[in-house]
């Protein structure tokens, strides 16, 4: 056995991109590196010769050097293998590398799961419902966050937050005002701590809006506590689901307490979440009562999270329904900020954002790394999805992070292992999805959520045309993005 | 470049990048050329090359299994172990143990004669099924 070394002729192929339109010129969006170039003539021309195959550089120039020039030709080919569109069909498949985070990764964000009581009972919800992963009633942890362990995670989390300069702390439940108490001495022990240690700290939480009454809304805004409700539209599509556990629906109890908010709490913009079921896929109506009837400053949609079989999860036809209606969106959002006016659509907003960032992500969030949850006995969790679930748990914030754990899963979970990712384009942005979400899909965190990547790939490419159509049309939009 | 306009924040860092080695290279950007003239390394067929750094054979896999490698240049002189030590290697290393003889059964003298397969490869006997 030998080798002879051959000296063949080089052939170029294309490499991993996708390609876009937007305002009459094309871009790609290269993969893995998430970079968006503009490309001229010249440039498109070649990569278009090498639609059908690989060819020699020679045959290339000689195919479109009498249209283009050859300088143009090469010039092209020459800067289109120097950012990786193209390369040579000898050149090894570039491999996206398995790096994990250094082991003092710092915390950004806690989540307190104060309670995992709620007033309400939502029919497709993950803590109560029928795909929930912790059986709160004979659940040994207590239904309340204590005084004490809101402290001690208070200071677990300026503790893990490293040499970052703000921490935020983020509350939820369970319905997070149903211990309103420890909530406002946690604000306080997080200030007084913060000030200590030269740092600042930033809250939000999110509610359902039944119990805000005026003496909370005051506390909100004073202590400058971002808040974020958790609902579902118009009536006939909030009374759906979101209902007492009587049945009765919570509309007509919530609106007048959300209008108060919204008019007395000016201290932080407000933002409404929508949870998506197939039974409430209006998502242009849903948009436009939250955003401006209501007058919320901010609305972002996530279908349930549910296994399939489910009554309200979202079948195949829904889905192609909702992206249409995503898109609709996304085009006033364009026009929107052509103009530089704030819409309010915040899936488009946040996606743009990662765009313009060039995002490319190992993992799909920040679970289990730069965000964890806290359950209301202390235990440490990826996130507040899995608050309370010891096959989950990385930790406490009495005894502290167990670091093995943690690596061990962020090992399993990095988009690299992920080998239905490994061919799509829009990976950089996705990784394959939210964790929670494939464990209740698919009874394991580590898989991709395949059942809905042909619904990702193409609204990611509508996020990316109207970041393109920005970009042409007025750029100066994208600055913003650029902290 | 002329060519590709960098629209996002990660576009302008690999311009920068690019940029940065194209000048390191003399500024062959600006001259018209082929991806080879531009960029040195662009053409280069991995693992032939002789200049310094550290030598990795073509075709080296973890099990470090030399005999149908080259060296760095392209000969077999420098190998770390003989090209003839790929006779056992076969079956030893490389899963492939169809094309050595039977040494439990059928041929248990095979190499009775080869006590150093660098040396004494010529004597390894011809064994017919």
């Amino acid at each position: 056995m030998s080798t002879t070394v051959a000296h063949e002729p080089t052939f170029l192929a294309q490499r991993e991109f996708h390609p876009f339109e937007a305002g009459g010129e094309t871009f790609l969006y290269l993969v893995p590196s998430a970079a968006v170039f503009h490309l001229d003539e010249p440039s498109l021309a070649v990569l278009q010769a090498l639609d059908a195959g690989a060819a020699s550089e020679d045959a290339l120039v000689t195919a479109l050097a009498p249209r283009l020039g050859e300088t143009a030709v090469r010039r092209s080919l020459a800067e289109l293998m120097r950012v990786q569109a193209i390369g040579l069909t000898t050149a090894p498949k570039e491999t996206f590398p398995r790096v994990l985070p250094q082991a003092d990764f710092p915390l950004t964000t806690m989540v307190l799961n104060v309670t995992n009581k709620c007033n309400l009972a939502c029919t497709y919800c993950y803590e109560y419902g029928e795909d929930k992963i912790v059986d709160t009633t004979c659940d040994p942890a207590p239904n309340y966050m204590s005084e004490e362990t809101a402290q001690q995670s208070v200071d677990f989390m300026f503790e893990q937050s490293g040499d970052l300069p703000v921490a935020h702390l983020t509350f939820f439940g369970g319905e997070t005002l149903l211990n309103f108490k420890v909530l406002q001495k946690t604000v306080a022990y997080a200030r007084e701590r913060a000030r200590e240690l030269g740092k600042d700290v930033d809250f939000s939480l999110t509610t359902n809006g039944t119990l805000l009454r005026d003496k909370v809304i005051d506390w909100l805004a004073e202590n400058r506590i971002g808040v974020t409700v958790s609902i579902d539209g118009p009536k006939e599509m909030q009374d759906k689901f979101r209902v007492f556990k009587n049945g009765m629906g919570s509309y007509d109890y919530a609106m007048p307490k959300i209008k108060r908010l919204l008019e007395r709490h000016n201290t932080r913009p407000i933002g409404a979440r929508v949870t998506l079921t197939r039974q409430t896929l209006s998502v242009k109506r849903i948009f436009h009562h939250l955003r401006n009837e209501i007058g919320f400053w901010e609305v972002g949609f996530a279908p349930v999270t549910t296994a399939d079989q489910r009554g309200y999860a979202i079948e195949d036809a829904g889905f192609d329904h909702m992206l249409d209606q995503f898109n609709e969106l996304a085009q006033e959002f364009l026009d929107f900020a052509v103009e530089d006016r704030h819409h309010g659509f915040s899936n488009v907003k946040d996606t743009i954002e990662e765009i313009h960032k060039g995002v490319s992500k190992a993992f799909p969030c920040g679970a289990g790394l730069g965000l964890m949850g806290v359950a209301t006995d202390g235990d440490v969790a990826l996130c507040h999805r899995f608050a309370g679930s010891d096959d989950h748990s990385i930790g406490s914030v009495q005894t502290g992070l167990d670091r093995k754990r943690q690596f061990e899963f962020l090992g399993h979970h990095h988009v690299a292992n992920k080998t239905d990712c490994s061919t799509c384009w829009a990976r950089p942005l996705c990784a394959g999805g939210c964790y929670h979400e494939a464990h209740v899909r698919y009874g394991d965190t580590g898989v991709a959520n395949l059942h809905y990547c042909d619904w990702i790939r193409s609204w990611t490419n509508t996020c990316l045309e109207v970041y393109g159509e920005i970009a042409v049309r007025n750029p100066g939009y994208l600055e913003q993005f650029e902290a | 470049m002329d060519h590709l306009k960098a629209i996002n924040q990660k576009a302008r860092r690999i311009q920068a990048h690019v940029g940065a080695s194209v000048a390191a290279n003399g500024g062959a950007a600006h001259a018209p050329a082929s991806p080879a003239a531009s960029d040195p390394d662009a053409l280069d067929v991995v693992g032939l090359e002789s200049r310094q750094g550290p030598h990795i054979p073509l075709g080296c896999s973890l099990v470090f299994a030399p005999g149908w490698e080259v060296d760095s240049t392209g000969g077999t002189a420098g190998l770390c172990q003989p090209v003839e030590r790929d006779l056992f290697d076969c079956h030893l290393a490389c899963f492939w143990p169809a094309h050595v003889p039977d040494q439990l059964n059928h041929a248990p003298d095979w190499t009775g004669k080869c006590a150093a397969a660098q040396k004494d490869w010529r004597k390894i006997d011809l064994i017919f099924p």
